[in-house]
């Protein structure tokens, strides 16, 4: 017997076929459609615009390897602490043990842990560049993270080159504990000693930026640089709603809302972000041989 | 604190141990308007409560501790300074148009020896809890805690800072004034400063909010604080998409001090009295003077230089991962 019912449900047996190869289109690549705007575009025509959304202006997320290619000019990247693994310290298990977590991340990703490091010439200039990836569980902050983004500082303290960092966490990793928050002190005072050598530091900071990384490296530019429209916020959006039933102001911890209250110095454009930071550093360089540091500070050596 | 009082706040597994003590009351108070002598029951009475508080709290679980922790009673930072200074000024503002009651600090004198003193502030009961914001600092209160420190580093006075937080305070008003920064730049700074700064966690350590005033030459935790890097509750909110699995949670995080310790974060697990710093306060006040003076004296030997030295690579080796060759 036939009825109404079986006539609604064979009705909705069908419509995911059509779905499913409009799909496909999109994993195969060719095609690629915004978060923002569900406009379809050419993915090669946006990877050459940087995965900004050529419709709506969308920043697409970009991953470090995509990251370092739009800053560093070619064939001058050298990676740093290349050599450093993360390990379970506190044989941590949630749902799934961190160790296995760990590998699987790994393996998707190509990445040893959520930052790469490294020094190169962007339009010429040396720089000492992180690159945080939020496709390694978030962009979490663990060990790795701390010790890799420490060694890049004290390199680029010793070296004398300015420190850039492009944020992209939802905060420290807790699947190793205190170890992980330690990071946030870790880090800030490796940034303490950069700035006692009156060298220029600027995070710049992605969606998201949120949790113990704002609360350390992301907050202590000498300039800091937002994208448009990024989440960044020290508690995360869901707490605040939840614990305090307070009602969220319109365009809460985003870029604009930092801008619009004194937090971030600029909202630049990813397609611009080049362009700028070469045009910070150099406008912070010019005169530096001839300054003494601010605080009579040794010198810290990287380790090696 | 009377007998009376801290039934009110008994925890649970304190509970056999307070049903023991009331039976001895009972008893005592049997025997003395007997005119009986009960004095072998209650020898062996007294001896079982004993045992039972040493089994008690040598083995607490990390929940249990977590309870101890925020216990009402326990001991607050302005507790212990009334306790252990000579004499104290509270001093207040963050010059930017803030006071923040849920960070407090001042100007004191430790045997004789002025330092500057700053601590989470939670409140005794519900109202003045509502006014000090259950202890979790606002921007402003952050700020402060830099300012004060700032005075003691150009006067040359020590930094005594004390943890007990939940976590900074997590709200509209907090974001708009950036909490992020204001930790963020406190973090920075203390590795600036030439005076000795040593932090002690009394109660609850919660996340970046206790780390804000947390940058130490020494850092001290009493046997039952424990220190987070999530509290628990929003750990297996979010890790195990379960608020009720806060107990494993706890477990996993490695909050105790005994664990931190191990792993290396922090310097010194001070003694608790035998049922908690919240049954003998005094008792834990001296045991915290006593391991503040020690470690004062101690750094107040090295040179501005070694100091920031030996801060930075404190912290510098904290962490663990692998070296692959």
């Amino acid at each position: 017997m036939s009825t109404l019912f079986d006539w609604f449900a064979n009705l909705r047996k069908t419509e995911p076929a059509i779905q499913k190869q409009q799909e496909r289109e999109i994993a195969d690549g060719l095609w690629s459609k915004c978060q923002a705007c569900g406009s379809l575009s050419y993915t090669k025509d946006l990877k050459a615009n940087q995965l900004v959304c050529p419709d709506c202006g969308h920043h697409a997320r970009v991953d470090s390897d995509e990251r370092i290619a739009q800053l560093i000019d070619p064939n001058t990247w050298k990676a740093i602490a290349t050599d450093i693994q993360p390990t379970d310290p506190l044989e941590f298990r949630d749902r799934k043990a961190y160790r296995d977590r760990l590998k699987d991340y790994q393996s998707k990703t190509g990445l040893t842990d959520a930052v790469v490091a490294g020094t190169g010439l962007l339009d010429g200039l040396p720089v000492a560049l992180g690159v945080m990836d939020f496709r390694f569980m978030g962009g979490s902050m663990g060990s790795v993270v701390g010790e890799r983004l420490c060694r890049l500082i004290e390199h680029a303290t010793s070296e004398k080159l300015p420190v850039i960092i492009i944020c992209a966490s939802g905060g420290a990793r807790m699947q190793e504990g205190m170890l992980s928050l330690m990071q946030m002190a870790k880090i800030s005072g490796a940034l303490h000693h950069h700035q006692a050598n009156r060298l220029l530091y600027i995070p710049v900071l992605t969606h998201p930026t949120t949790g113990g990384v704002t609360a350390s490296f992301a907050m202590l530019g000498d300039i800091i640089l937002a994208e448009p429209k990024a989440t960044i916020g020290f508690a995360g959006r869901r707490v605040i709603e939840q614990t305090l039933r307070e009602k969220l102001p319109e365009g809460f911890q985003t870029s604009e809302y930092l801008l619009q209250h004194g937090f971030v110095d600029e909202i630049v454009p990813r397609t611009q972000l080049k362009k700028t930071l070469a045009q910070l550093i150099s406008m912070h360089q010019p005169f530096h041989h001839l300054m003494s540091p601010l605080k009579m500070e040794t010198v810290v050596e990287p380790e090696q | 604190m009377p007998k009376t009082e801290r039934r009110n706040f008994l925890l649970d597994f304190e509970k056999p141990l307070c049903e023991l003590e009331a039976r001895l009351d009972q008893i005592r108070q049997l025997a003395a308007e007997n005119q009986v002598d009960f004095s072998e029951e209650i020898a062996q009475l007294e001896a079982r409560a004993n045992k039972l508080r040493r089994e008690i709290f040598s083995s607490l679980t990390p929940a249990q501790r977590l309870q101890l922790a925020r216990h009402p009673r326990r001991p607050s930072t302005l507790d212990y300074i009334q306790a252990i200074t000579d004499e104290w000024l509270e001093l207040h503002g963050d010059r930017s148009g803030y006071d923040d009651p849920a960070l407090v600090g001042g100007v004191a004198r430790i045997n004789g020896r002025p330092v500057v003193m700053m601590g989470h502030q939670k409140g005794r009961d519900t109202k003045d809890n509502v006014a000090r914001n259950f202890g979790m600092a606002a921007p402003g209160g952050y700020r402060k805690a830099i300012r004060l420190m700032k005075h003691a580093d150009h006067f040359g006075m020590p930094i005594l800072s004390f943890i007990d937080t939940p976590g900074a305070w997590a709200g509209v008003e907090a974001e708009k004034l950036g909490q992020g920064e204001a930790i963020a730049y406190n973090l920075r700074e203390m590795f600036s400063f030439d005076v000795p700064i040593i932090c002690t966690v009394i109660g609850e350590g919660g996340s970046g909010g206790a780390l804000g005033i947390g940058v130490a030459d020494r850092l001290l935790m009493f046997e039952h604080s424990v220190y987070t890097v999530a509290s628990p509750e929003a750990c297996a909110a979010i890790l195990w998409k379960d608020a009720k699995k806060s107990e494993q949670a706890a477990m996993a995080l490695k909050i105790t001090a005994t664990d931190l310790k191990k792993l290396g974060l922090i310097d010194e697990i001070l003694p608790e009295p035998a049922s908690g710093a919240h049954s003998e306060p005094l008792e834990a006040a001296a045991t915290l003077k006593q391991a503040l003076w020690n470690n004062l004296e101690e750094l107040s030997s090295m040179s501005p230089q070694k100091l920031k030295e030996l801060r930075y690579s404190k912290f510098r080796q904290m962490g663990i991962f692998q070296q692959v060759t």
